[in-house]
């Protein structure tokens, strides 16, 4: 997982709430035996309409989401965050994550940040007006800021950690690599192989 | 204070523990199948990581193995492609796997036991939710997501927040004719779908002591259904006979050993539990589900609901979805109940026992010609021995199919599906709309009721028999 302390990218405005997982990657691309390559999943159905946000060419490769309330509800599979990922986001803005999906962002190494409805309708203007403005996410600062907009946005302070030193939990896991080490020299000679 | 059988194998396996962090517990056994692994793996790939216990980790193929010809290629290009990128990932992990063939191929929680890998007091994960069947063996087991599998294989352990405990304890002896799937059935009607969410169940008391290690499989098999993350039964010398000289056993001076530590898993008298609930044996009768969840369910001789019974508009509504999708009229009483298709099998009852009780049932009988039974043994091993015994004959001499081991028709993910509006009477666990095919509908039922409901062509018991 890379370190994320702040990144700067063109931002998209994804002018809708209650955005659920199977939009964000519909069932269909669940079957995959892949972790990468679910980039064409990303918002499948909505890519399809040609007036979606993410067809304006202003916005190609845009890498900063921003979205209404109630961002990544229903089901509660890892991929919508993979998908997010494979298609470039760095960072998603809201002003309302479901809980799962925050849990699964951190887990994956996507900034979810939130900030108050206001500053997302005023990010809004600012993009539409301008496709492919450039917005900052300072994580260390925890602030995002557009043009003349700065705002401070909320984050775990323990997922921001990890975010910052780029530790997935496999990675977190590792430090204790010699705990583990010592602690399998403990383990009782009776307890199975399986090979 | 004491402490539970679920805090003692906690305790037993936290490698690492901080304030205001998860525990980081050690995995004694990763089962793995073909479902839920090929992104982890392709996870380690990308993080250039291997496994780190490859001699702790098992893979099986088992969700989408068809049980008919099974030396041809799989057709289903989907469930092709998760058989060959599963059989490559072991090879290039270096991992054992079971392959379609192999006799010991089979339901990845069918596997663990019958080898003698499920041992007391280990901590057992796999991507799948019915894990919760090892706890039988006083086994903390539990299913896990994804991102979860990756972690496990990178580093054999988990961090993870304490799970909350709860004892179910079932007083007195079962009834003659009531089995452990028709215990298991009515606890999750009595406490709900959701009543064990966020515990760790212990089943206790005279009747759970009184059940073979099948019968505590099925039970914790279950425990799922009731939202619990995991089931345990303390170990005892059923458990103990049970594991005696399987192929994982431990043997000489390290089944001494085992069987010493074994013996102190057992809940403390003074330890507490978060919840309880008591459950008097005597009161049960063969369950059956009417609905579309596992919850669902009532004694074989009750009628069915009507929506007018619900204690609230929530269940109202819930009530008058299942009935709809279930096509069943309230008052009709469930014997009268017309089944097409009855399914024996799955990873809550497909071992040798259930295929046992299904054979003693059917023996001399006739499946209706209304009805289509298939009878899915839950491994290779389970295949073999219900031949040697003879009961495959028995099977197929009443007219049922006889089929190679898989998860089979449990869930819609093979070929064995139940046809869009049929009615099946089946073992398996899930009565969900859908999960058995589309539009295929489910009652869920022990062994003996699938098989004497096969005979008779309607919902029955095997003590309707004798009546006809
Ligand atoms: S038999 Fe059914 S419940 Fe068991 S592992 Fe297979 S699909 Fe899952």
């Amino acid at each position: 997982m890379d370190k994320f302390v702040t990144h700067k990218g063109i931002a998209a405005p994804l002018r809708r709430s209650n955005v659920d997982t199977d939009q964000i990657v519909p069932a269909e691309y669940l079957k995959r035996v892949t972790r990468s390559g679910f980039g064409d999943g990303c918002f499948a159905s909505w890519r399809k309409d040609p007036d979606f946000v993410l067809n304006n060419p202003g916005f190609t490769g845009t890498s900063v989401l921003v979205a209404g309330p109630d961002f990544g509800t229903g089901s509660s599979r890892e991929h919508a965050v993979w998908a997010l990922q494979d298609y470039g986001f760095k960072a998603v803005i809201s002003s309302r994550f479901a809980d799962i999906f925050k849990g699964n962002s951190g887990k994956g190494g996507l900034l979810a940040g939130e900030v108050s409805q206001d500053v997302i309708e005023k990010i809004w203007e600012k993009l539409e007006a301008n496709p492919g403005t450039e917005v900052t996410v300072n994580l260390e600062d925890r602030t995002v800021t557009c043009e003349d907009i700065v705002a401070e946005f909320v984050i775990d302070d323990y997922v921001r950690w990890r975010l910052m030193e780029g530790l997935d939990d496999i990675g977190l896991t590792m430090k204790h690599v010699g705990t583990i080490d010592t602690f399998e020299k403990t383990r009782p000679t009776f307890k199975p192989k399986v090979q | 204070m004491g402490k539970t059988l679920a805090e003692k194998v906690w305790d037993a396996h936290v490698v690492h523990s901080a304030e205001g962090e998860p525990d980081l517990l050690y995995i004694d056994l990763h089962l793995v199948h073909e479902v839920t692994s090929p992104q982890a793996f392709d996870g380690l790939r990308n993080s250039g990581r291997k496994v780190r216990r490859p001699d702790l980790t098992l893979i099986t193929e088992d969700h989408n193995v068809p049980t008919l010809d099974v030396a041809k290629p799989i057709a289903d290009p989907v469930s092709a492609e998760q058989i060959r990128v599963v059989r490559a990932n072991a090879d290039e992990f270096g991992l054992r796997i079971f392959s379609i063939g192999d006799k010991e191929q089979g339901i990845v929680h069918v596997v663990g036991p019958q080898l003698g890998l499920t041992q007391p007091g280990m901590t057992i994960v796999c991507g799948d939710s019915h894990t919760s069947t090892h706890g039988a063996f006083g086994a903390l087991a539990f299913g896990i997501g994804t991102s979860e599998v990756e972690h496990v294989l990178a580093t054999q352990t988990l961090p993870l927040k304490p799970f909350k405990t709860m004892a179910i304890t079932v007083n007195g002896k079962l009834p003659a004719d009531v089995t452990a799937k028709d215990l298991i059935l009515a606890i999750i009607a009595k406490i709900g779908t959701g009543g064990g969410q966020g515990y760790v169940l212990e089943y206790r008391g005279e009747a759970i002591r009184g059940l073979s290690m099948e019968g505590r499989m099925t039970m914790c098999n279950m425990s799922i259904e009731a939202g619990a993350r995991a089931g345990m039964i303390a170990p005892d010398e059923t458990t103990f006979e049970y594991v005696k000289g399987r192929d994982h056993a431990p043997t000489g001076a390290d089944w001494d050993a085992a069987l010493e530590y074994w013996k102190t898993l057992t809940t403390d008298s003074d330890a507490k539990f978060d919840n309880e609930v008591v459950i008097e044996a005597s009161t049960l009768a063969p369950f059956v589900t009417w609905g579309t969840n596992p919850g669902q369910g009532l004694p074989l001789s009750a009628s069915v609901p009507s929506p007018n019974d619900a204690k609230d508009e929530v269940e109202k509504v819930a009530i008058e979805r299942a009935l709809e999708y279930m096509d069943l009229k309230p008052g009709t009483p469930l014997k009268e109940v017309k089944v097409d298709n009855v399914f024996v099998g799955s990873c809550t009852n497909g071992r040798i026992e259930d295929l046992r009780a299904a054979a003693s049932v059917l023996k001399g009988n006739k499946v209706a010609s209304t009805v289509e039974m298939w009878v899915v043994p839950g491994s290779g091993r389970v295949r073999i021995e219900a031949e040697l015994e003879g009961l495959d004959k028995i099977f197929i001499e009443a007219g049922a199919q006889w089929r190679f081991a898989g998860c089979s028709a449990c869930l819609a993910m093979n070929p064995d599906k139940i046809p869009a509006g049929k009615r099946a009477a089946s073992t398996s666990n899930r009565n969900f709309e859908g999960r058995q095919g589309p539009g295929a509908r489910t009652h869920l039922v022990s062994p003996e009721v699938a098989a004497a409901t096969a005979i008779l062509g309607h919902l029955a018991s095997p003590a309707d028999l004798v009546n006809v």
